[in-house]
């Protein structure tokens, strides 16, 4: 088991005739991912990597049956895109873009809320289920199938902490990048849920980052119904307020928003948290066993 | 993207809310020009930053007449304003505005802001006006009203009034206040911001709603379909470096130690300034230069980093993925080859042919010294950074 994705799911790239959309859809051909489609609107016909290309998503849906997408269509036309995959009856869309416009995100949120599609992202590497299915731009191979959840709002970041799992002998059941903007469709909420109902995941990583309150209402979470070991890191313990620190949702507004209070709150619902990055790996290790 | 006070009355006006006549001023003369244009009585002269707090720090000032702005402005133009929201160092003043006073019964607060949590705008009222609206929320949260926006919807009448009238304001109040927030909701969906804020929205002695002030926050990602709004951008409120930086599409944001950083992607960005701090030195910098970073980006990295002189030491910080560690070395070494960098550098690698990378660049004879991990990294660059043995 594992969640979201699986070696069962049946994935479409939008934006696949693109050159980010072309080079990524290869590395996840080559682990072995089963991507089944294309779409790119007035390319239908075409053949991508040996994959059919459609018009829309629909007819790519109606051909191969997929239901999972991945879209690496340009910031301006990634809000249609992923209500495209919604409307076409996609159950998991995974938003790679940067950029889009928080208004179009908020529309975009209510449109996939009403067709009960799961969005990741955007703004995110991804998600990868280890062996079976990578679905993003992360390095595949520093992956290794096992029992921990990995859930971040961060992209290097997040592989960072997954190399270091790795390391430590410790493999990952699914690692999610949720995304860096201040709105995103599944949030560290949603995500534990499914890790909570998943008996691969034995434990959990949560990577977090300055703005915004997802830490504080995941940490609450946790102590009131989680029950599976969650270790923790914050970044941006030094960042300084009121500056937007590359991701757009990471910013510090007033006194909302700041790593501290983040840590605190993780430790107040006893999360093992890690405030030396480079101990991540071992730390887990050394409490659930490498 | 910040815009000032008076970019946004100009916004607010032409979104149909009431605020005072007023006119801007680079110069004394000019603001003599503008006071005597405007209705005679008293005048309010305030400087133009990006900051709040103007008040405290001497940056507003009631005057009675055109001679007397003009001084005002005179003593304001050109001075440091320092203000809870600057930072130590304050901000100089190049702009002020004038405006007619206002005859002041009592003061509201009202703003349209993102509400991350709810995914959607929110529509805030509070009758405790002019205060700072974080104090009022920490002390008295039973001050603030509070309202949602659904989305493809327009804000209700009757929601706005629930807000206004929560606020204790009588109905003819309560009707101009309707209009008003309604304008804001619109202001806020049109132009793509993600705060509109009116503080104080003055309730005036012939009982007439009127802003005194206004922000208003933009989303950058939306800057793209709004030309007009972009334009508002005023080089002089952001620091130079990282408006250069951001000219060679780089997220770089100033801080105030010795220790340049350089990273591929935000998050281990800021968890690297993090670990150098945790070794006992100070970030100079946040540099994101993508998670896929060129050797083009490293370069221009290097540049931004080096224009700042406080920098003793640079730490670069990449996990090499889809881009392989040796790719990646190749660049870095380059850069600092064209660019004949002087100073002591410690770079970590690790992902994608990682030893590859280490050997290049050991070969290099540069002046670089290699870290196996973050922490080694950190312990390193604070060493070289204090001037210690390496």
């Amino acid at each position: 088991m594992s969640i979201l994705v699986n070696k069962n799911s049946r994935v479409v790239v939008q934006g696949i005739t693109g050159k980010e959309g072309m080079f990524h859809t290869e590395k996840m051909i080559e682990y072995g991912s089963p991507v089944v489609a294309g779409v790119t609107p007035g390319k239908a016909g075409q053949a991508v990597l040996g994959l059919p290309v459609f018009n829309t998503v629909a007819e790519a849906v109606k051909q191969t049956g997929a239901d999972t997408s991945i879209c690496f269509v340009p910031a301006a036309f990634a809000a249609d895109a992923a209500c495209e995959a919604s409307d076409a009856g996609i159950k998991v869309v995974v938003v790679i873009s940067e950029h889009i416009p928080v208004m179009d995100m908020i529309r975009v949120k209510a449109y996939l809320k009403a067709r009960g599609t799961l969005m990741v992202g955007p703004n995110c590497p991804g998600v990868i289920t280890p062996g079976e299915c990578k679905l993003g731009i992360m390095p595949g191979y520093i992956h290794r199938p096992g029992s921990v959840g990995v859930i971040s709002r961060s992209g290097t970041l997040t592989y960072e902490v997954v190399d270091q799992l790795t390391k430590a002998g410790l493999g990952q059941s699914t690692c999610i990048g949720i995304g860096g903007d201040p709105i995103i469709g599944l949030h560290f909420i949603d995500l534990l849920k499914m890790f909570a109902d998943d008996p691969q995941t034995q434990a959990v990583a949560l990577i977090g980052e300055i703005g915004g309150d997802a830490e504080e209402r995941a940490a609450a979470y946790i102590k009131a119904h989680f029950q599976k070991p969650v270790f923790g890191f914050v970044a941006g313990l030094t960042a300084p307020p009121g500056k937007r620190m590359g991701h757009a949702g990471a910013i510090i507004s007033g006194s909302k928003g700041r790593a501290e209070d983040k840590l605190a709150a993780m430790e107040a619902a006893g999360i093992t948290v890690v405030k030396a990055l480079g101990q991540f790996g071992a730390t887990v290790a050394k409490s659930i066993g490498g | 993207m910040n815009i000032h006070e008076y970019q946004a009355k100009g916004l607010l006006k032409s979104f149909g809310v009431p605020v005072p006549g007023g006119g801007l001023a680079l110069t004394a003369d000019e603001a003599l020009k503008v006071a005597q244009s405007l209705a005679p009585g008293k005048l309010v002269v305030k400087a133009q930053i990006h900051a709040g707090g103007r008040g405290k720090g001497g940056g507003v000032k009631v005057v009675d007449s055109p001679s007397e702005a003009a001084e005002a402005a005179s003593k304001m133009l050109g001075m440091t304003l320092i203000t809870h929201q600057t930072g130590p160092a304050g901000k100089t003043v190049g702009k002020v505005w004038i405006e007619e006073g206002t005859a002041i019964a009592s003061e509201l607060y009202a703003a349209v802001v993102l509400d991350r949590a709810a995914e959607r705008l929110a529509v805030m009222v509070s009758p405790a006006g002019g205060m700072d609206i974080e104090e009022v929320a920490a002390k008295t949260p039973e001050k603030i009203f509070t309202t949602h926006v659904e989305p493809g919807q327009p804000l209700w009448s009757f929601q706005a009034r629930r807000l206004l009238f929560g606020c204790g304001l009588g109905v003819a109040l309560v009707n101009q206040g309707v209009g008003i927030l309604q304008n804001l909701v619109r202001l806020a969906w049109e132009k793509e911001a993600t705060l509109v804020e009116i503080n104080p929205l003055a309730v005036t002695a012939e009982d007439r709603l009127i802003a005194l002030d206004g922000k208003i926050n933009f989303d950058d990602s939306a800057l793209k379909r709004h030309k007009e709004i972009a334009e508002l951008d005023d080089p002089a409120e952001s620091d130079p470096l990282e408006r250069q930086a951001v000219d060679m599409g780089l997220n770089y944001i100033r801080l105030g130690g010795n220790v340049g950083t350089m990273v591929n992607g935000a998050g281990l960005a800021m968890a690297t300034m993090d670990v150098i701090k945790m070794a006992g030195a100070e970030p100079a910098n946040f540099l994101d230069v993508g998670g896929g970073a060129s050797e083009e980006m490293v370069t221009k990295g290097f540049e931004v980093i080096l224009s700042d002189p406080n920098v003793k030491a640079i730490l670069i910080n990449i996990f090499g993925g889809i881009l392989r560690c040796d790719t990646l070395a190749s660049g870095v070494v380059a850069a600092a080859k064209k660019l004949d960098l002087k100073v002591p550098m410690v770079v970590r690698l690790e992902g994608t042919n990682v030893q590859a990378g280490k050997e290049i660049l050991s070969a290099s004879g540069l002046n670089f010294e290699v870290a196996g991990s973050m922490s080694e990294a950190a312990r390193k660059i604070a060493l070289v950074a204090a001037g210690g043995a390496r």
